[in-house]
């Protein structure tokens, strides 16, 4: 059977899809994608749906090895690049990896989170609906180490695909909605919240990130906890604000002035530590155009087949096309 | 039970319909009695709902959901007192209270002014509410802890507490579940497995059940243990 080898990762490489549903009630995290945006621009650049399953990988790059048969692979991410046996595959494009053949993916220079996608995805037994891993707890699986074997379903395109132009993240201020509990913490305080060039603190993973810059601390009083998810903005005694991401808790005791809008979610995890931010305010009405934006290019996304040239098709018809070539190149 | 729970947004994919800032079982019982209401009611775009000590969260697609629509349907949903809402299911869970199980049972005990049998019997006497599960999978913090057995969670919380902890941080007492750091109490510990993967049904208990602590024998644990470990509940259902 067909499998991707991990010859070497860094320490946060996971499996994620876009998280499971269903289960908060019983506190389970909805883990998935921190970038769901770079996940669904590697699927589709093997032919998959674009939530499926991928490698996340935080930072560090990978070398993978196809075994037991060839498989259509892509990465995508800020600044995430492959190359084979020394040639690079150009940004947005897959590449047809044979049996045998070492892939390898660049660091995520341009952010934090990459993604590398297999035509037809994993073979892997989901848990409560997803193959995401939440580590903390272990449900959906564990950190992946080197020397992983990972089954591949099989499936899906084989001939390399492209997407151009790539999407281009929004610029500017992460956007917030106020609430829901503003009324813990002084009109000056929540100034602060939208006045503060915020810098992404080290201590930043796939539970939060952590803002350094200013002290908004609520009000003194004792909070009963209550729900929270990815986007809400906690804030500790100590006034440090933390922004919860894909694998936060389902309850939490710390007041929330604000929260992320759920369109701005995937930029802000690719925000790296010692960067800046800064949060800007919006309403329902913005947040909700922000999200229906989002879908749209979402739904939007389209891969063709890589052109090729005259010489390319000759030298497939004869079948003397390996691993060390590919089409498409300018 | 009157007075209109606040509708607080928390950005455009959830809000928290909120009871009051308070440990109240008559508070909680409302947020149980709204979450199995709205469960019934069909809203489009509705994702799910985790209901906690005082609120209700609600987790929505904003696209396919009619914001104003949405408040209004739970408004209504939470003027109406009538209706006793599902019968709660009620578990005996059995406890080894102390010694290695529950290595702060005698200081608890001593900070309570009690002794250790009339501790543990005060904390086993209550039908407590399971209030909310949050924090780790399968954890329950239950409501209705006796106030006399009250304690401020530890200065230093411990970076490792056994699974299945019973435990005591401020007015709460809980069940734990996996292992995991905690600043509470440690009083005892539970055979039974509240998040077991693989086995049906994975939890154990859901907010609004009621839970019956029973003491047992230390000298059964190895044998609930492994029943446990292979599927068992151990738990009892009683009503």
């Amino acid at each position: 059977m067909s499998h991707l080898v991990i010859e070497q990762c860094g320490p946060g490489t996971t499996l994620q899809d876009i998280g499971r549903e269903g289960w908060r009630r019983f506190g389970i995290s909805t883990a998935g994608a921190m970038d769901r945006l770079s996940l669904a621009v590697a699927n589709v650049l093997v032919g998959n749906p674009g939530g499926t399953a991928a490698i996340e990988l935080t930072l560090a790059g990978a070398r993978l090895r196809a075994e037991g048969g060839s498989v259509l692979i892509a990465a995508a991410g800020p600044g995430v690049t492959l190359s084979v046996a020394g040639r690079e595959i150009p940004e947005g494009q897959s590449v047809l990896l044979e049996e045998g053949a070492v892939a390898r993916v660049s660091p995520v220079r341009g952010g934090v989170y990459g993604y590398v996608a297999v035509a037809g995805g994993f073979d892997l037994g989901a848990e409560m609906g997803s193959l995401s891993a939440h580590v903390r707890s272990g449900v959906g699986g564990a950190l992946l180490q080197p020397g992983a074997c990972l089954s591949l379903a099989g499936g899906g395109a084989e001939r390399p695909l492209a997407m151009r132009p790539l999407p281009v993240p929004e610029q500017g201020p992460i956007r917030v909605m106020a609430g829901p509990q503003q009324d813990w913490f002084t009109e000056d305080a929540l100034a602060r919240l939208t006045a503060t060039e915020w810098t992404v603190s080290q201590r930043s993973d796939r539970m939060g990130r952590f803002l350094e810059g200013a002290e908004v601390a609520p009000n003194e009083g004792s909070m009963v906890s209550d729900g929270v998810l990815p986007g809400s903005i906690q804030v500790p005694p100590a006034g440090q604000p933390i922004i919860l991401m894909r694998d936060c808790q389902t309850t939490g005791g710390y007041p929330k002035p604000a929260t992320v809008i759920s369109a701005d979610l995937d930029r802000l995890a690719q925000i790296p530590a010692g960067a800046q931010l800064r949060l800007v305010q919006v309403d329902r009405e913005e947040a909700l155009a922000a999200r229906a934006a989002a879908e749209r290019v979402l739904s939007g996304f389209a891969a063709e087949p890589v052109a090729m040239t005259p010489d390319t098709s000759l030298l497939l018809r004869e079948n003397l096309i390996s691993g060390v070539w590919y089409p498409g190149e300018d | 039970m009157t007075g209109a729970p606040r509708i607080l947004p928390c950005g455009d994919c959830a809000i928290s319909v909120d009871f009051g800032n308070v440990i109240d079982v008559d508070v909680n019982d409302r947020v149980r009695r709204l979450d199995v209401a709205l469960a019934g009611a069909g809203v489009p775009g509705l994702v799910e709902t985790v209901p906690t000590y005082r609120a209700l969260m609600v987790h929505f697609n904003p696209l396919t959901t009619d914001y104003e629509a949405l408040c209004r349907i739970i408004l209504d949903l939470a003027a109406q007192t009538g209706g006793a809402g599902e019968a709660r299911r009620r578990w005996r869970v059995p406890v080894v209270y102390g010694g290695d199980f529950g290595i702060d049972l005698e200081d608890m005990a001593a900070f309570s002014g009690l002794s250790v049998p009339d501790f543990i019997e005060a904390h086993a006497a209550p039908i407590y509410t399971v209030m909310m599960i949050g924090f780790l999978p399968g954890f329950s913090y239950l409501g209705g802890l006796d106030p006399q057995l009250q304690r401020p969670r530890r200065d230093v919380p411990r970076l490792k507490v056994p699974a299945s902890s019973v435990s005591i941080g401020g007015a709460q007492t809980a069940i734990g579940s996996i292992e995991c750091p905690s600043g509470w109490h440690l009083i005892g510990r539970t055979p039974a497995i509240p998040f077991l993967r693989g086995r049906d049904p994975v939890f154990l208990f859901d907010a609004g059940d009621e839970i019956c602590l029973r003491p047992m024998a230390v000298s059964d644990w190895d044998r609930l243990a492994a029943r446990a470990a292979e599927g068992d509940a151990v738990v009892e259902r009683i009503a």
